[in-house]
């Protein structure tokens, strides 16, 4: 991870024009004097990294910017992307009482980035003041959990390594979000603030090359801060063929070497939040015609409402209780993809997750004729390194952690982010980096009292 | 439908919205299209001895982005030929002879130049005069304006030399920069004035830019004192007009501050005749004084009053002295829990800046939790996102209302000293009321009250 935290696709600056274009100064100020102020205010309980809203809201009124962004990075070192990515409808704004007076929330998320992007364009400086500590951390994985572990242990004057086996650091926040919500080149800037912190980055796979025992020689404590596995598989016949490929990789693939041809008709198999933000994107790369294809119906699909509708908007196609069961290759090139088999499903008795159970229709078999499969089923757990990691208990796939503090059954490794919650959002994953390096803080701080 | 017909000391118009002496009554040709407009008088911008005016010349107070809330000027009086003021003002009363057009007058003090002065206004064809006492910058410095205002004597004395020359109606504008502004009403009075305008406007210095460290306005790197006038200067206005309606009783044309009917029906009910506007002119146009007129014809049909009179000065009884306010009228708040948004603004400002009478323990029931505990236990709450696919089954807890019940604050009635602060900050109309609270004790004042310690007198 020496590269330079520089990646740039010129053409996805027009494909992916801004989704909530930026504020400009005026407008940013007319809307943080409608913020009422509320006292213990409900959107800074609904963030999971408690951004004190009304405050770093009330400093854009009064003008004094820079201190809105300390304000923000205060409670998020992640202020920048978060303003971008997160999902402020159902977080924030969501609670923002608002809803219950002019019915208009303040638009946070738009007034965070605007702080922000102040700051990053006056030069992005935060002043550590803790005195140098000799303690020192690993964290494993460069996504925004460790980011914002690292982050706050150097606020308190702890030496940290951030690794990862890939050559940019950010994790999803650099491959996996889509372009018009998060370019790649924000990300990097917000990892270069943190390197500015004097945190280290090192590219390793952890596991091969360097082991764990020699973090655990080398370091106090081992944040893991992973993430998931690669995203599921079909299981279906034809899935080698060329043509098909996964979310994740699609839209690493776009953001970063936009190297893609999306071709004229694009299906894109699942119904979450990354399905779409895949959907969406094959639209704007220029397939004609996108179709989604969900086993489940429109209420049962995961993704959240606002992505939903956003995505019509774009023009993606969803056909609801439909299942691929095989993809061919086309009569031109069998090797690569020409049609996808699918069967029509009925939904059954709920299943644990209190969903309906989709069940085959008979005799209700049909192909679409297609240039691109993208399957997005969610991505599945990261059980190699983890097992290995002694004392550290792992259910469902899942990191167990004390949640206040973030620490594992072993003491000296804690976790963070989608590898304990399953596959949260950014701001989740700050959450879990900053309290994970707050309870390292702590033990410290127990063991010498 | 009700009249805004108006004869205010003896000066009549079809309604009682004045463009005040300023900018906007600087020329003939703004004036008529003030009354094309709708305006029933309007007071001349200044005459007197052409001036020089600097630049710039206004500067402003913007509160949480409302633009003028208070406005400063450091203009002078009329820096247009007299001459040419005049022929405008021959030509508009031609025009439109049923609307009032008022000369605002200011000349050194002498006897013979006020004498000529209102000899050609009147002359002109003005309904009345008004005398410039007021003007608070510049013209104070060269002995006029306020340096007139502010001195009894003088303002008897030059309002005695216009009654010998004036044929029609003299007003008197007064200066606030004064302690007791009665003073000098009553010394206008003595002099013949016929009625008062109040209040001219207050000296001040709105701002200070904060990187060339100039104070506003700026005039090539310094600033003067001005006059502060609009919005933010009604309830000064809204005093003083209470004060002089009363003493020394004559008519009183109403300024500061008024910028709709609203405004307008407040200076009326504390006396005034007629109400002028500057500011709100300067911002919006002319075209505001439409619905000042429709807005107040309005009120008054709901109301009742079929003319201005009918209610003019009926809240000046409801203004007293507070020794005779009565000690033991006793009210507390109530929050309305359906109409509680939950921004517990009231809560903090109780805590804060009141008296600690309302608890956030609807759901805990344990009440003064000091606001910092509170914050601190929100604080520690560990929140996600919620994602329908992992949080299957899971409710938020709810209340019977709209805001989640934990949220709505609760007032102690026993402890509420009724003093409105809450209802004041809280962003809901009528979500906090101030209920009457019947103790069955009888009024009694102050006085009443200190009287009945001190007991009866022996002789």
């Amino acid at each position: 991870m020496t590269e330079p935290d520089t990646v740039e696709i010129g053409s996805n600056r027009e494909r992916f024009p801004d989704l909530h274009p930026g504020f400009a100064a005026q407008p940013a100020l007319v809307e943080a004097l409608r913020c009422l102020y509320c006292f213990d205010a409900p959107c800074t309980v609904a963030c999971p990294t408690h951004i004190d809203v009304p405050k770093f809201i009330k400093k854009i009124a009064t003008d004094n910017l820079r201190g809105s962004a300390l304000a923000i990075l205060d409670s998020n070192i992640l202020g920048l992307s978060c303003s971008r990515v997160c999902p402020v409808e159902v977080l924030c704004e969501g609670a923002c009482v608002m809803h219950r007076y002019n019915q208009q929330p303040i638009e946070i998320g738009r007034l965070q980035r605007f702080a922000m992007e102040r700051f990053y364009e006056s030069g992005a400086r935060l002043p550590l003041n803790a005195a140098p500590q000799t303690h020192r951390v690993a964290c494993i994985g460069a996504g925004p959990a460790s980011l914002a572990c690292a982050a706050e242990l150097r606020r308190h004057g702890w030496q940290v390594t951030v690794f990862d086996k890939r050559p940019l650091a950010g994790g999803l926040n650099t491959y996996g979000i889509a372009e018009y919500k998060l370019r790649p080149a924000d990300s990097l800037a917000e990892v270069a603030f943190v390197r500015s912190l004097g945190v280290e980055f090192e590219q390793a796979d952890i596991g091969n090359g360097l082991s764990l025992r020699e973090l655990e020689q080398k370091y106090d404590f081992v944040f893991l801060g992973v993430g998931l596995g690669a995203m599921d598989r079909l299981g279906i016949p034809g899935e080698h063929l060329r043509g098909v490929l996964d979310a994740l990789q699609f839209i690493a693939r776009y953001k970063t070497s936009g190297d893609i041809e999306v071709g004229r008709r694009v299906v894109i198999i699942g119904g979450g939040n990354t399905a779409i933000d895949a959907a969406n994107a094959a639209r704007r790369l220029g397939a004609e015609e996108v179709l989604l294809l969900y086993r489940r119906g429109e209420r049962e699909m995961p993704a959240f409402d606002f992505e939903y509708y956003r995505s019509k908007v774009e023009g993606v196609r969803f056909h609801f209780q439909v299942q691929p069961v095989a993809i061919h290759g086309s009569a031109q090139d069998p090797g690569r993809v020409g049609s996808i088999e699918c069967v029509r499903v009925e939904l059954g008795a709920p299943d644990a997750s209190g969903r309906r159970t989709p069940v085959p229709v008979p005799d209700s078999h049909f192909r679409l004729d297609c240039d691109m499969v993208i399957p997005s089923l969610g991505q599945g757990r990261l059980s190699g390194l983890l097992e290995s990691c002694t004392g550290v208990e792992l259910r469902a796939g899942c990191v167990v952690v004390d949640r206040a503090t973030g620490r594992t059954g072993n003491p000296k490794y804690y976790a963070g982010g989608d590898c304990v919650n399953g596959g949260r959002e950014v701001v989740d994953a700050a959450a879990d980096g900053k309290r994970a390096a707050l309870g390292m803080i702590l033990a410290r701080a127990a063991e010498t009292l | 439908m009700a009249s805004l017909e108006t004869r205010f000391a003896g000066i009549r118009c079809p309604n009682p919205f004045w463009l005040a002496s300023g900018p906007p009554t600087n020329c003939g040709e703004q004036v008529m299209r003030a009354f094309d407009a709708g305006w029933g008088g309007a007071v001349w911008k200044t005459l007197g001895e052409p001036i020089v005016n600097v630049c710039s010349r206004y500067s402003s107070v913007d509160l949480n982005g409302t633009r003028m809330m208070g406005l400063n000027n450091i203009e002078l009086i009329t820096d247009r030929p007299l001459d040419v003021n005049l022929r405008e003002i021959a030509e508009v009363k031609k025009r439109y002879p049923h609307h009032a057009v008022i000369a605002s007058l200011m000349v050194e003090s002498k006897r013979e130049a006020w004498h000529e002065i209102v000899h050609q206004a009147e002359d002109a064809g003005a309904d009345g005069l008004e005398l410039n006492f007021g003007c608070p910058h510049g013209m104070s410095e060269r002995g006029m304006g306020s340096a007139v205002g502010q001195v009894p004597d003088y303002t008897c004395m030059i309002t005695e030399w216009v009654k010998e020359a004036a044929r029609t109606p003299v007003l008197v504008k007064l200066t606030p920069n004064i302690t007791d502004i009665r003073t000098v009403g009553r010394a206008a009075a003595r002099g013949g004035a016929n009625g008062l305008s109040a209040i001219n406007t207050i000296n001040s210095i709105t701002g200070i830019d904060l990187d060339t460290l100039t104070p506003r306005p700026d005039v090539d790197g310094q600033s003067a004192h001005g006059g502060y006038c609009g919005p933010a200067v009604k309830p000064i206005a809204l005093n003083m007009v209470q004060q002089i309606a009363l003493d020394p009783g004559i008519p009183v044309s109403g300024i500061g501050g008024v910028s709709g009917w609203k405004d307008a029906a407040e200076f009326i009910l504390l006396g005034c005749g007629t109400v002028q506007v500057c500011t709100a002119a300067m911002h919006y146009g002319f075209r505001i004084v439409e619905d000042m007129i429709d807005g107040l014809i309005n009120w008054m049909d709901e109301k009742g009053f079929r003319a201005i009179e009918d209610f003019r000065g009926l809240s000046l009884p409801r203004v007293t002295e507070w020794k005779h306010l009565n000690l033991n009228y006793k009210i507390v708040a109530e929050i309305h829990p359906e109409k509680c948004i939950g921004c517990d603004l009231c809560y903090i400002a109780c805590w804060d800046g009141a008296h600690q009478c309302i608890h956030m323990d609807r759901v805990s029931g344990n009440g003064h939790v000091i606001p910092a505990v509170l914050e601190a236990a929100s604080r520690a709450r560990i929140t996600t996102t919620p994602i329908p696919k992992l949080d299957a089954g899971s409710a938020s807890a709810s209340g019977p209302y709209r805001t989640p019940l934990a949220r709505i604050p609760r007032v102690d009635p026993d402890e509420c000293v009724g003093c409105n602060l809450c209802a004041l900050v809280c962003p809901v109309d009528r979500c906090i009321t101030m209920e009457r609270v019947d103790r069955g004790v009888p009024r009694e004042s102050w006085e009443q009250r200190a009287a009945a310690l001190k007991g009866p007198v022996i002789a």
